[in-house]
């Protein structure tokens, strides 16, 4: 059976130094709803792992000039307990609190979330849509990659050896602002994403003036599609306009026919969520 | 509800074995323990059909740890002839080569070899040792495909039966079974509307919650004892037996509490591998399978290909219907078509019928019973046409059912008559119930289906043993699954006119009471309720015995009334009446301990008919379908326990529910498992539901003192029709194949209507 060494920093240099002195055997502990499960099944076989639930940059949330950095092991049930967070990024903290089941959510966390790099995990392209910025630190220091570039495929991600995601910055934005994340799971809960969309614009009067889109569930990575954006910025989220964005959601979709979907059912629902969210999120920015 | 007509039958008490539930003490089949007790584990065949050329076992028995090792190799070779092994007909050749294979391994998940190591560590390493060496073979899922005559063949020796002249190929089409009342062809020639479709149906699991799991120890003298969790012992003995060739005497089979079943647990899996891996042992081996194990390798129902022809007149009434079903078998001949079939039109009095069965092997786990097994899949399609007739016609789906509604004296196409039934009842008062009588809210659609199944009477032993104090134990032999002990103890207390509170049932193992056939065929509360009533009158009669002795007066001179003997009229005398505790205190002087015991084959099991009414919409963009309102309404005969009798509705249309959206088994090209678990195997959760409404319809059966009648398996049944018939007045359009799931609704909606595809 495994046996795995188990180690509980406080600091994030700490922790960073574990991780590049383990060989590539170390795992990073923050809710442990994907790692411990992973293990369960064998999936996973760590030689150390390093919980970073004790370090507090990885376990708070700090607004700061208009800015909110989520520490990368705060818990989906903290976030949704968040009155601030929840008020500026509604969008984000759905999605965030999609992941898993009420339990799950005690525990389980966005940059856990992030780094398990599943297509179809929940927090992702609402993260995207929001222009989320991840904080790295490694071996040679801190860097800041933006979330999107964080995945590198199913199950693997673009960090370097030593490498932990640290925080998650979304970064401020104008007044006028709404974001919304939708999926779409055959159940009403318990399920993960067929596809999953994240949508965040910023409207001055009935115009659309900044946006970005996201998808889950539809490429081996969560996509940020630009061409959807650019269909909705300088439009006043008219049916032509959404109809575009739909259309570029769908051609952005390289789906798999699997358990969950097939590619014309995935394809589909991508357009059929981009208009549901543009609608909510757009309701939110009139709101701001 | 009827009126209160007894003083604990029809009341709402609460369960014996609730408390020890509630709060964990309840031991399942995983708790049991034995000092010095062995992991057992077993390999399973990651090919769907492939040749065993051989198994090699020498590195995996040399591990440290590693205790015994058995093979197909080390069951004996049994008879290829259905044979009775606890009373049920099953073909042990077959039995024997699923629960371990012999010369192929017939899915993906078979079972190929098995280890007992002293922990769970070591047992899966050995099984990383044993080297199998297969001869890959072409496999069949589809049971279409596997009928053809050029599909890959499971069984060399399979000649399709009742077929005429008996065919001289082999063929993965075991059987071939057709019933026949009066001329269909002529009945089509007198219709005035004819509809006819063709329908499948996805094989579903069971879905229990606890996973199968044995503990067996073996003496160096022959004698076994074993725990595990099944619908059965006293067939968990039989089988073992056969199997293993030992003594049902030998053999001692304790059930633990039941974490589910739903007719998954009434065949063997892990139990002989546990035995033999103990007897070579020499120590006592605990075997559970994983939920990927049960899912790949543990019985689900068929999966079927139906198609239906009705005929009717315009003014409804229904003349001709010709139905033919193909089940799926799994790897071994013996799936549910013959109830299927029988089931199939039982709701109707049609006069010419014909429906045809076919039982087809393929390369998936040999299925298991299921709730009404075999029923819900040809209901699915009659209803549904039933249901279109009534579009067509314009006539009320319950008024077009009402007009030819089976009744007392109708004949079926099977052969038997209806004695006293409740189906006029059960849709009458499903028109009149309040979901039916409220509209339709704009939005949604509405869907009806009617359900039937026989209900089972069958062998069972009990006994009422009366305590020093006067307090009984109720002891019979069906593991509880569905509060059983609680209606058995309900319906003795009710005879012995004493407090519910003072009657303790329990379930016995196989060498404490008598046999007892398996909990199933919705038969406990019927038969195993007999045979307890009658345990408790036997009681009752030598407490009136001793009652006569104490008085000295003639036996007839005594009644028993409210937990007491009186005298039966002031001319036997004067006399202080007896209390069952005063009788029980004085026992030993009067005769000895009273214990009445009873056994019986229970014949008059009264069928079942159910109604279910659903209200749901559909999101014409994602296919998905919410169910609003949800009613079942069911013929029950007395419902003993009203909650349980509920609860059992309840849970019979979610596990439908489940079958109509979302349940289905995936497999690959290579005809692998894709969705082994629970995450993607898509059972409803509870928020994917409204409350399931009931409404209990009570025509006693006659035959039984309380009028009872099985309840669990009709509500299974009437759900995936009538969510289809929901759908379809939704939609427009008519889903011929289950599941219902989003990505197939959104399809279908999209192949009718052109304009949305295009979105």
């Amino acid at each position: 059976m495994m046996q795995a060494e188990y180690r509980a920093p406080t600091s994030v240099d700490e922790a960073v130094g574990l991780m590049a002195g383990s060989g590539g055997k170390g795992r990073v502990l923050a809710g442990g709803t994907d790692l411990l499960v992973q293990m369960r099944a064998g999936m996973q076989v760590p030689g150390l792992i390093v919980d970073v639930k004790r370090i507090a940059e990885m376990t708070s949330i700090v607004q700061q000039d208009g800015d909110w950095r989520i520490g990368a092991a705060v818990s989906g049930a903290e976030i949704h307990d968040h009155a601030g967070l929840r008020a500026a990024w509604p969008g984000v903290v759905e999605a965030i609190n999609l992941i898993g089941s009420k339990q799950v959510q005690g525990r389980a966390s966005a940059g856990g979330n992030l780094c398990n790099a599943s297509p179809a995990a929940d927090s992702v392209p609402a993260l995207v849509a929001a222009g989320a910025v991840a904080t790295v630190q490694g071996p040679n220091g801190r860097r800041a990659v933006p979330v999107e570039q964080i995945p590198a495929g199913p199950g693997r991600t673009s960090l370097a050896p030593g490498e932990i995601v640290v925080s998650l910055t979304l970064p401020a934005r104008p007044k006028g602002s709404g974001d919304a994340y939708l999926r779409l799971i055959p159940r009403t809960e318990m399920d993960i994403a067929v596809v999953g969309c994240g949508v965040n614009l910023t409207l001055s009067g009935h115009n659309c003036v900044a946006a970005r889109v996201a998808l889950g569930a539809v490429a081996p990575t969560v996509l940020l599609v630009e061409a959807a954006a650019k269909a909705l910025i300088g439009s006043t989220l008219d049916p032509a306009s959404l109809e575009a964005a739909a259309a570029a959601c769908r051609a952005a979709c390289k789906p798999i026919d699997d358990k969950r979907g097939t590619i014309v059912y995935r394809t589909k629902i991508a357009g059929v969520l981009l208009k549901r969210a543009v609608a909510i999120a757009a309701q939110r920015a009139g709101k701001h | 509800m009827s009126a209160q007509r007894y003083k604990w039958v029809g009341t709402r008490q609460n369960r014996p074995d609730g408390a020890d539930k509630v709060t964990g003490r309840a031991r399942f089949a995983a708790d049991f323990n034995l000092p010095g007790e062995l992991v057992g584990k077993v390999l399973r065949s990651p090919h769907a059909h492939a040749n065993i050329r051989s198994i090699d076992t020498t590195a995996a028995a040399r591990l440290p740890g590693v205790k015994a090792i058995v093979t197909g190799a080390d069951f004996p070779e049994q008879p290829d002839q259905l044979l009775p092994a606890g009373e049920m007909q099953v073909n042990l050749r077959d039995v024997t080569r699923n629960i371990m294979a012999k010369e192929k391994a017939l899915y993906e998940g078979h079972a190929v070899a098995a280890v007992a190591a002293t922990t769970a560590a070591v047992a899966a390493e050995a099984l990383s040792l044993i080297k199998v060496d297969y001869e890959i073979l072409p496999h069949v899922i589809d049971v279409r495909e596997a009928m053809k005559d050029n599909a890959p063949v499971l069984h060399a020796h399979m000649r399709t039966e009742g077929v005429k002249p008996a065919p001289d190929k082999p063929s993965n089409i075991a059987k071939r079974l057709e019933f026949a009342k009066g001329d269909a062809d002529a009945g089509f020639a007198q219709a005035e509307v004819v509809i006819e479709r063709e329908f499948t149906t996805e094989p579903v699991h069971q879905g229990y919650i606890e996973p199968h799991a044995a503990l067996a120890s073996a003496s160096e003298d022959g004698q076994v004892q074993l725990w595990t969790t099944t619908q059965g012992h006293f067939q968990v003995r039989g089988f073992c037996c056969r199997l293993l060739d030992l003594e049902t005497a030998q053999l001692r089979v304790t059930p633990s509490e039941i974490g589910g079943g739903f007719g998954g647990k009434t065949v063997v899996y892990l139990e002989p591998l546990a035995i033999r891996l103990s007897q070579r042992a020499g120590r006592p081996v605990k075997m559970v399978m994983s939920r990927e194990e049960v899912m790949r390798a543990s019985g689900p129902t068929s999966g079927g290909h139906v198609k239906v022809k009705l005929g009717a007149r315009k003014d409804g009434s229904i003349v001709a219907a010709d139905v033919t079903v193909a089940l799926q078998a799994g790897a071994f001949a013996g799936s549910p078509v013959g109830p299927s079939c029988m089931c199939s039109l039982a709701c109707y009095d049609i006069d010419n019928i014909r429906v045809v069965g076919f039982d087809v092997v393929s390369n998936r786990p040999k299925v298991a019973a299921y709730r009404a097994p075999g029923a819900p899949i040809s209901a699915w399609a009659v209803e549904s046409v039933v249901d279109m007739l009534a579009q067509e016609l314009g006539i009320d789906p319950i008024d077009l059912r009402l007009k030819n509604a089976a009744k007392q004296g109708t004949k079926t196409h099977y052969g038997a008559s209806f004695g006293v039934i409740g189906l006029v009842e059960t849709l009458e008062a499903a028109k009149n119930s309040p979901h039916y009588r409220a509209p339709v809210k704009p939005g949604h659609a509405r869907g009806v289906a009617a359900g039937f199944w026989f209900n089972v009477g069958a062998d069972s032993s009990a006994a009422a043993q009366v305590g020093e104090d006067g307090t009984v134990t109720i002891i019979s032999g069906n593991p509880d699954i569905g509060g059983s002990r609680a209606s058995l103890a309900l319906m003795a207390a009710e005879e012995l006119g004493i407090d519910y509170n003072k009657v303790r049932p329990i379930v016995a193992d196989t060498a404490s009471i008598g046999f007892n056939f398996v909990t199933g065929g919705s038969r406990v509360t019927f038969a195993t309720g007999l045979a307890v009533i009658n345990a408790t009158r036997d009681a009752i009669s030598q407490l009136k015995a001793r009652a006569a002795k104490i008085w000295e007066v003639d036996v007839e001179g005594v009644v028993w009334e409210e937990g007491e003997a009186r005298p039966s009229s002031t001319n036997v005398g004067k006399f202080e009446p007896l209390s069952l505790a005063k009788l029980a205190a004085s026992a030993s002087r009067t005769g000895g301990p009273i214990n009445g015991h009873a056994q019986l084959n229970a014949q008059g099991a009264g069928p079942g008919f159910g109604v279910h009414i659903v209200d749901l919409k559909v999101d014409m963009d994602t296919g998905i379908v919410t169910i609003d309102r949800y009613t079942a309404v069911q013929d029950v005969g007395t419902a003993i326990h009203p909650s349980y009798v509920e609860g059992q509705l309840q849970g019979g249309a979610v596990q439908g529910i489940g079958w109509a959206l979302n349940e289905e088994y995936i497999y690959d090209k290579q005809g692998r498992l894709q969705n082994p678990g629970f995450l993607d195997y898509r059972m409803p959760v509870a928020s994917d539901l409204p409350m399931i409404e009931t409404v209990l319809v009570e025509v006693p059966n006659p035959t039984h003192p309380y009028g009872v009648r099985g309840v669990g398996e009709v509500p299974i049944i009437p759900p995936m029709a009538a969510i289809g018939s929901a759908i379809a007045r939704a939609t427009g359009v008519r889903m011929l194949d289950l599941p219902m799931s989003p990505p197939r609704l959104s399809a279908a909606i999209d192949a009718a209507t052109p304009a949305m595809a295009a979105e």
